[in-house]
């Protein structure tokens, strides 16, 4: 299967990952994974609650440390790196369950999504680096007054991306949002950081229909600018519609690779959302389901 | 000094497997709450105090046999127990975390400064009925009351043992510590198990409480602070809610003050209680005895920010504020009055301070009294030992305490929800027992004599304006300061820590790099504070900035509301301006405290102005 996906592989790799192995106790939450995403690529990676995708999504931003196997971004190992370094080497996630800051106002969650962008007022000075930083903070030349203010309109130009759904909500603090505004906060988080990738942890959980839509529209005009995307997704027809290529995870492992068509008709893949054997034998799934990665119990649509 | 010969050094070993034995007692029940309400009850050491009373009471008053005494003090504290959790728990279930810690940080002030008005501060002593034979062993003895202690500790854990193993209630216990939703699924009745577990815990503490009574002869009001804090030590160094390992953390430390004590003396004895448990916290949080180097996760996290709309001042009543503010000696002439009120500009600091830390960032420091101790030490020292003019000296002693703050603290940065506050509860004893016995430095227990007043242009500032007008000059400065720091990046990169840190990292923020900034802007508004407490007190030793301190200061920013600015002056001079202006008797200022900080976090977690 590599041997057709090389075609279609651009020529430059932004992110390789390498034989990624993560055990929790005895639990092998990723299994040995080995995964590609070419510069402006949209990789999304599907499977069943419990096969391992958050697991691998919290490993290449270094929220986790893998126990085996490699990441490469940008041609840099980056295997091991702390959260903190990989967002400032410019990527970006969202989470699963939707991890905005709660009583920091909607342009403030932006603004912190900017942070490593500060340069005025974050001189790179070792040591006394913290020191100058809090003193630039509170006499703000018009340097440091300058980048402030350029950040909050940029900010702000990110958030009229979501239209009408945001913009009134600028300084309403994010708790007050409703579910799907906080997604789409932390997408707006995200992009404030300038990403050349951005992991997205299923972006439309708990979103209606309408929503969803939105939200394809969102991610589709992202792509477009060029952006490169990992996308968790259990909204196949999304997923179907977006990607360019799919990875289908189970039980830790890619059980499956290809061009969207491909992999939605691959019987490998159908057995593993549909359970083993016997389809409709949904009990024999729970017990494998350990839940490593906090999946909701989001039903399982494929593509017709 | 040191003993040669073995015999000592087996006393010191019973001595220290007998207090090890009631460390277990208390460490038993805390692992036990924290097993079913993922709670850890700082009100415990209060219980075991009150069982102390009750045996004192038992034994003195109503000359009860010794078995009574026992049963009377364990349904006592039983008791005591069930209203904890009903009090300080239960109403609380769905509050952050950290609001039943704090529940039980004011049900212990109560609990203690009730006693203390009850039977007055002072020890009493508790005769113990038991014959004074001693069998010789080896070089060392063993004596009747030393065999009594071991055999109610075998005793309660062997009982205990059966409960949870053998008892329909044992089960249901034991499941709730497992999976307290899915227990709830199945019938259980979690609210019977927590009230249960709770009146075994301090049925336990109290009969701990008892032992140590008569063991030293002696109890009194304030003897439950240090109890607790070392049953809560003893259960960390074994791995919190895990009850053989808090028995044998227990022991353990019980060990290691025998010996430390055998080696160093006894006024260091806490110090290495203290100390263990910041190594333990630091190198093996989850106890000595756990498989993985891995925190538990969430329960223990959870900041105590209320969702709320703070009461934004407009900027002119502001400058409206602080220019009444500062007109007031023009008025008012009284000494007392601007003496009062300049007490609480210098507790307004420490507010100013706590309320950046525990507010802003969500770090909820327990031991904040110390950065007071520091500064006014650090300036003491230097205005009295090196010479330094006291105006130079204030500043520097406010650096000192930003430095050694956040180096003492640093270790605990990497800590999250209810190990913060405990390890900066222990980083406050710590300082407090540093400067007892570093007495070539801080000339240990005398303490610090003859301090002089601030003076500019050699005109000392002492008279009544001046203790007023000072403080509120930098109160007001620090609080302009800590405001413009609030709107910059730095306001909301540090709440975006206290929000989630997991997210903040994942955005760039280094939670080190600003927890330790935020810990140096305070540490050196409270370094500041506390030189000029000293500077106007003219003299401190190591009880000046007690404990209790770092309670107050707590309740002052919780009332004042998280993170709020204006809130942190008005919580310091409601609470320590009011009191004294209504001459409310001093002994009950304590009480007052944790009375209103156990209905703030019950019935307004915002406080008055709202968190920010």
């Amino acid at each position: 299967m590599a041997d057709q996906l090389k075609n279609s592989l651009p020529k430059k790799p932004l992110l390789e990952i390498a034989g990624l192995t993560r055990h929790f106790g005895g639990l092998t939450a990723v299994n040995g994974l080995s995964l590609t995403v070419g510069q402006g690529e949209l990789v999304s990676v599907i499977g069943p609650n419990g096969a391992g995708k958050t697991t691998l999504f919290n490993l290449i931003s270094g929220l986790d440390a893998p126990d085996a196997g490699s990441v490469t971004f940008e041609g840099r190992d980056v295997t091991g790196l702390s959260a903190e370094r990989l967002a400032a080497l410019g990527l970006a996630r969202s989470f699963q369950h939707g991890r905005v800051f709660g009583n920091l106002s909607v342009l403030d969650n932006v603004l912190v999504g900017a942070h490593t962008r500060l340069r005025a007022v974050k001189p790179r000075i070792p040591l006394v680096g913290p020191l100058v930083e809090l003193a630039l903070a509170l006499i703000r030349p018009p340097s440091v007054r300058a980048e402030e203010e350029r950040l909050r309109a940029e900010a702000k130009e990110i958030v009229r991306m979501f239209g009408e759904r945001l913009t009134p909500r600028l300084d309403k603090p994010a708790h007050s949002l409703s579910y799907a505004n906080r997604r789409r906060v932390e997408i707006a988080r995200a992009l404030a950081l300038h990403p050349r990738l951005l992991l997205l942890d299923e972006p439309t959980a708990g979103m209606n229909p309408t929503e969803t839509a939105e939200m394809l529209e969102i991610i589709r005009g992202l792509k477009a600018r060029g952006l490169t995307i990992l996308l968790i997704e259990h909204k196949l027809d999304l997923v179907m519609q977006l990607s360019d290529r799919v990875v289908v995870m189970d039980h830790g492992a890619r059980i499956a690779e290809g061009l969207p068509a491909a992999v939605a008709s691959d019987p490998a893949v159908i057995e593993a959302y549909l359970g083993h054997k016997a389809v409709g034998a949904a009990n024999q799934d729970t017990g494998q389901d350990t839940g490593q990665d906090g999946d909701a119990a989001v039903p399982v649509r494929i593509a017709h | 000094m040191l003993p040669t010969t073995l015999g000592p050094w087996l006393d010191y070993t019973i001595n220290g497997l007998v207090i090890g034995n009631i460390y277990a007692l208390l460490a038993v029940g805390l692992a036990l709450i924290f097993g079913v309400s993922h709670l850890i009850n700082f009100a415990h050491g209060s219980v075991y105090m009150v069982g102390a009373y009750i045996g004192w009471l038992c034994v003195t008053k109503l000359a009860l046999p010794l078995p009574v005494t026992f049963v009377t003090v364990a349904a006592g504290c039983g008791l005591l127990g069930a209203v904890i959790e009903r009090v300080g728990l239960r109403p609380l279930r769905n509050a952050p975390r950290i609001a039943p810690l704090l529940a039980t940080i004011g049900l212990s002030v109560v609990l203690d400064q009730s006693a203390q008005l009850l039977f007055s501060p002072d020890p009493r002593a508790l005769p113990t009925q038991l014959p004074t034979w001693r069998i010789a062993i080896g070089g060392g003895s063993i004596g009747a009351l030393d065999l009594l202690i071991a055999g109610v500790g075998i005793g309660s854990a062997g009982l205990l043992y059966g409960f949870l193993r053998f008892t329909k209630l044992g089960w249901a216990v034991r499941a709730t510590a497992l999976d307290r939703d899915a227990a709830q699924q199945c019938g259980v009745d979690v609210d019977k198990v927590n009230r249960t577990v709770f009146a075994i815990a301090s049925a336990l503490g109290g009969v701990s409480g008892l032992l140590v009574g008569m063991y030293y002869n002696t109890i009194d009001p304030n003897m439950g602070f240090q109890a607790g804090l070392k049953g809560i030590v003893a259960q960390l160094i074994g791995g919190v809610g895990n009850v053989p390992g808090a028995i044998a953390g227990s022991l353990l430390l019980g060990l290691i003050e025998s010996y430390g004590i055998a080696l160093f003396g006894t006024s260091y004895r806490n110090l290495f209680a203290f100390v263990a448990l910041i190594l333990i916290l630091v190198l093996r949080p989850n106890g000595l005895f756990a498989r993985a180097r891995r925190l538990p996760p969430e329960p223990l996290t959870g900041t105590f920010i209320a969702p709320s709309r703070p009461l934004v001042l407009p900027k002119w009543a502001v400058w409206a504020l602080a220019a009444a503010a500062l007109a007031l000696p023009l008025v008012v002439q009284q000494p007392y009055l601007l003496q009062t009120l300049g007490n609480a500009w210098l507790y307004a600091l420490l507010a100013l301070s706590l309320t950046l830390v525990a507010g802003t960032v969500g770090q909820v420091s327990l031991g904040h009294a110390g950065l007071l101790a520091i500064g006014a030490y650090a300036s003491s020292l230097l205005a009295l030992d090196a010479g330094v003019p006291v105006l130079l000296a204030v500043p520097l002693a406010g650096l000192v305490a930003a430095a050694l703050g956040t180096a003492l603290v640093y270790p605990a940065f990497r800590l999250r929800g209810h190990y913060v506050s405990i390890a900066t509860l222990a980083v406050g004893e710590i300082v407090t027992l540093v400067i007892l016995n570093w007495e070539s430095l801080t000339r240990g227990p005398i303490g610090v004599t003859g301090i002089p007043p601030l003076s500019v242009a050699g005109k000392p500032l002492v008279s009544g304006q001046w203790v007023y007008w000072v403080p509120l000059v930098v109160l007001l400065a620090f609080a302009a300061l800590q405001s413009r720091l609030l709107n910059s990046h730095l306001g909301r990169t540090l709440r975006a820590i206290r929000e989630d840190d997991v997210a903040a990292r994942s955005y760039g923020v280094d939670l080190n790099r600003y927890k330790g900034l935020a810990f140096a802007v305070a540490g050196f508004i409270a370094g500041v504070g506390g030189a000029l407490m000293a500077h106007f007190y003219s003299y401190i030793n190591h009880e000046t900035f007690p404990a209790p301190v770092s309670m107050l200061a707590l309740t002052m920013v919780i009332l004042g509301g998280l993170g709020n600015v204006a809130g942190a002056v008005l919580g310091a001079a409601v609470l320590v301006g009011l009191p004294e202006l209504f001459r409310a008797a001093a002994e009950y200022r304590m009480l007052i405290y944790g009375v209103v900080l156990l209905l703030l976090i019950r019935f307004r977690p915002q406080g008055l102005l709202g968190t920010v």
